[in-house]
């Protein structure tokens, strides 16, 4: 095709003109429109519809705060304690840099948090915005890879140790354990070999497939479209131009609402940053302030906040817990075999699948099990779509008794996470044992519960109550 | 909405649970003098000249002490013992492998020790000002001092021509919890020989000295404190302007 230019009339101002010129040779004016502009979202969002762009905004201040933390700091493990303080102390406005990045990084768990909630809620992870979620959940793996990576850069205590404690982990695997945790630090113990790799996927191979995975995360979106808290499809009905008759351009509209809400969420943000940086030893842990030292363990090794809830999944499974653990996993194979009208082969399947696992209960020891619930805690978000069978998406038309499903879940997560912050004790294992419980059974036994109980009709379109 | 009341109260009294266990020597609140010049260059004279011999805080330059309304000739004259410069950092000659020998460990830097002894029992302050306060003289340690907050610590006791020699006393006190069991229950101190101050000096002098340290932990918490006011109102100011930019907007929305 030739190419072929707009001619504006000659009385055209220069900005036209220049708009023009690029317009021909760059699609700036047709991504405006179809990101922004032209973008119709539903008018019904509420206020949990915020924390995309919030989660938006806190990667990009992480990566600007990063950019001059990195100017100053020294990934040497020599060096890096004293580094840290030099930037607290010696780097104009350094320590603001500094607070903000690592109120930043517990900020950002925040939002995501509440971003995931939204989405379980109202099924905004269902057909057709399955792609969404699944790149939703790469980019919380990458967060949770970003967030365990830099947390040992500061070479603290708590860096320390805690990265001895996740990449011993990994020693649990069978055969290839201990040859693959070796792999991982680079040396014996963690060392300055382990400081330098972490440093390099923190500042660079993270961040790359973080921000790929965002714009993956957004383009699915924009293809779609976003869904809205009633779950009903906008494109259904629509206008003689084809625009929804419930959306509206998301600029200007949520633009400013979305500068209105960055205002609340700076407000809060600045809050901690100028007034509880530490914010009494969650986001930045007390002994992370004793430099590390390979030969004296903390008696107590916590890791941050936002890892509790998986981590306390990981101390449940103690070698008691097993029994309870092979018990439900024969109980779920019986309960797919009785309870589905899945194809003969697929039952069969299903348990010689729980079989092995069950064996494999017996023949390999708690720790590596303990290892594969954390693993699959966080993986099996990503079959989410899949398991969620109920006739509608948004939880305002579902049975009343399954918001007591998921506020169940919620608790069974913040005690999780309660738990994984205190020491071990006999009765908080057992809690979170019952918890670990309640959070698989969440997941695993939504394909039945979801789809049962008495449906509210889902109206043709949003409803909507004008501010 | 009685399930949900009962997951609330199980929530909430979950807590309870795992702090009772805490334990360890009751910390005192530490008084903070940090808005107080006078008492943080007290501070400071103690911390060069008590603290400084064996440990070091090598993140903290001598000439950041202007910032105690100090002139760079008062640092020089006064307080520069380990370096020439008042750029310098205020390391320690002492080696690790000497310090080991004589100690058993090496003294830890200080730099931001305030920040890295909070605890749940007590802000980082509260440990160090109940630690100074209750060292007493205990002749099975080598070097002849142990500590009731840190005990068997490797740091004799310092400050004693200040506070003057105490032993403590304990008594076998029946364990309330277990049957037949006894605790070795801390009483009281005694005082041998008198120190230099009374024990209000002492505490006062104390205090000073752990709000100079926790000054020198972070020493921009005053400016922060200061500037994100300014912040706030910023901000606070900028919610009412966008909301109602958003609120006129949104008019047009029916």
């Amino acid at each position: 095709m030739a190419f072929h230019e707009k001619q504006l009339p000659a009385d055209a101002s220069i900005g036209d003109k220049a708009l023009n010129w690029v317009d021909a040779r760059f699609p700036l004016s047709a991504t405006w429109k179809a990101h922004l502009s032209e973008y119709y979202a539903p008018k019904n969002f509420n206020f949990l519809y915020v924390f995309g762009s919030l989660a938006l905004l806190v990667l990009v201040m992480q990566i600007v705060t990063g950019i001059f933390l990195v100017m100053h700091y020294k990934p040497d493990a020599n060096l890096a304690f004293a580094s840290v303080e030099y930037i607290m102390r010696d780097v104009p406005w350094g320590w603001l840099v500094r607070y903000m990045h690592s109120t930043g990084a517990s900020a950002f768990f925040i939002v995501v948090y509440i971003h995931m909630l939204r989405g379980l809620l109202y099924g905004s992870y269902r057909k057709p915005r399955e792609l969404v979620w699944l790149f939703g959940v790469g980019i919380f793996l990458c967060l949770m890879a970003e967030a365990f990576f830099g947390y040992l850069l500061p070479w603290g205590q708590m860096s320390y140790w805690g990265a001895q404690v996740i990449v011993n982990l990994f020693g649990a695997i069978p055969f290839i354990g201990p040859d693959l945790s070796l792999w991982i630090r680079g040396d014996y113990v963690v060392s300055d070999a382990t400081l330098n790799r972490f440093f390099a996927f923190h500042v660079i191979a993270i961040p790359l497939v973080l921000i790929g995975l965002v714009v993956a995360h957004i383009v699915a979106l924009h293809e779609v479209g976003s869904s809205n808290p009633d779950g009903v499809e906008i494109k259904n009905t629509v206008d003689e131009r084809g625009v929804p008759l419930d959306g509206i351009p998301f600029h200007p509209y949520y633009s400013v609402h979305d500068i209105f809400v960055v205002s609340i969420f700076l407000l809060i943000f600045t809050a901690v940053v100028f007034f509880a940086p530490e914010m009494g030893g969650y986001f930045l842990e007390y002994n992370n302030f004793i430099p590390a030292n390979p030969l004296k363990t903390p008696p107590h090794i916590a890791p941050v906040w936002y890892f509790t809830p998986f981590y306390s999944i990981l101390r449940a499974t103690t070698s008691d817990f097993m029994y309870w653990l092979e018990a439900g996993v024969a109980a779920y194979v019986a309960l797919i075999i009785l309870r589905t009208r899945l194809a003969g082969k697929y039952k069969i399947a299903a348990a010689v699948i729980g079989l092995a696992i069950i064996l494999g209960m017996f023949v390999f020891d708690a720790k590596f099990w303990g290892v594969v619930l954390m693993g699959v805690s966080v993986m099996i978000m990503f079959a989410l779509p899949w398991l969620d069978t109920s006739p509608v998406k948004s939880v305002r038309y579902r049975p009343g008794w399954h918001k007591y499903i998921y506020l169940v879940f919620g608790i069974a997560f913040i005690v999780l996470g309660y738990f994984g912050v205190q020491p071990p004790t006999p009765t908080g294992t057992a809690i979170a044992q019952f918890c670990t419980f309640l959070y698989f059974g969440f997941f695993l036994l939504m394909p039945w519960w979801s789809a049962t109980g008495t449906f509210k009709p889902v109206p043709d379109r949003v409803v909507f109550h004008p501010h | 909405m009685t399930l949900l009341k009962k997951l609330i109260a199980a929530a909430v009294l979950l807590p309870g649970l795992v702090f009772a266990s805490e334990g360890g020597f009751p910390l005192d609140r530490a008084p903070d003098h940090t808005k107080d010049m006078a008492a943080l260059q007290n501070g400071a004279r103690l911390f060069v000249n008590y603290c400084l011999s064996c440990h070091s805080a090598a993140s903290m330059r001598y000439n950041k002490l202007k910032d105690l309304g100090l002139s760079e000739e008062q640092i020089k004259n006064n307080l520069l013992f380990t370096s020439d410069k008042v750029g310098d950092m205020m390391t320690v000659s002492m080696s690790v492998k000497d310090a080991k020998a004589w100690f058993g460990v090496a003294p830890p830097d200080l730099s931001v020790i305030a920040r890295a002894k909070a605890s749940e029992a007590g802000s980082g302050p509260d440990w160090l000002y109940t630690y100074l306060r209750t060292f007493y003289k205990d002749d099975t340690r080598p070097t002849g001092w142990n500590n009731l907050v840190f005990p068997n610590v490797g740091m004799p006791h310092v400050l004693w021509e200040l506070q003057g020699v105490r032993t403590a006393k304990f008594e076998e006190v029946k364990n309330p919890h277990e049957e037949g069991k006894t605790e070795h229950t801390f009483v009281g101190f005694e005082q041998v020989t008198p120190g230099s101050m009374s024990t209000p000096e002492y505490d006062r002098a104390v205090a000073d000295l752990v709000s100079f340290m926790n000054w020198m932990a972070e020493p921009v918490q005053a400016t922060r404190k200061r500037i994100g006011v300014w912040v706030l109102l910023f901000l606070g100011l900028c919610i009412v302007l966008t909301w109602r930019l958003n609120a006129s907007y949104w008019k047009d929305i029916k």
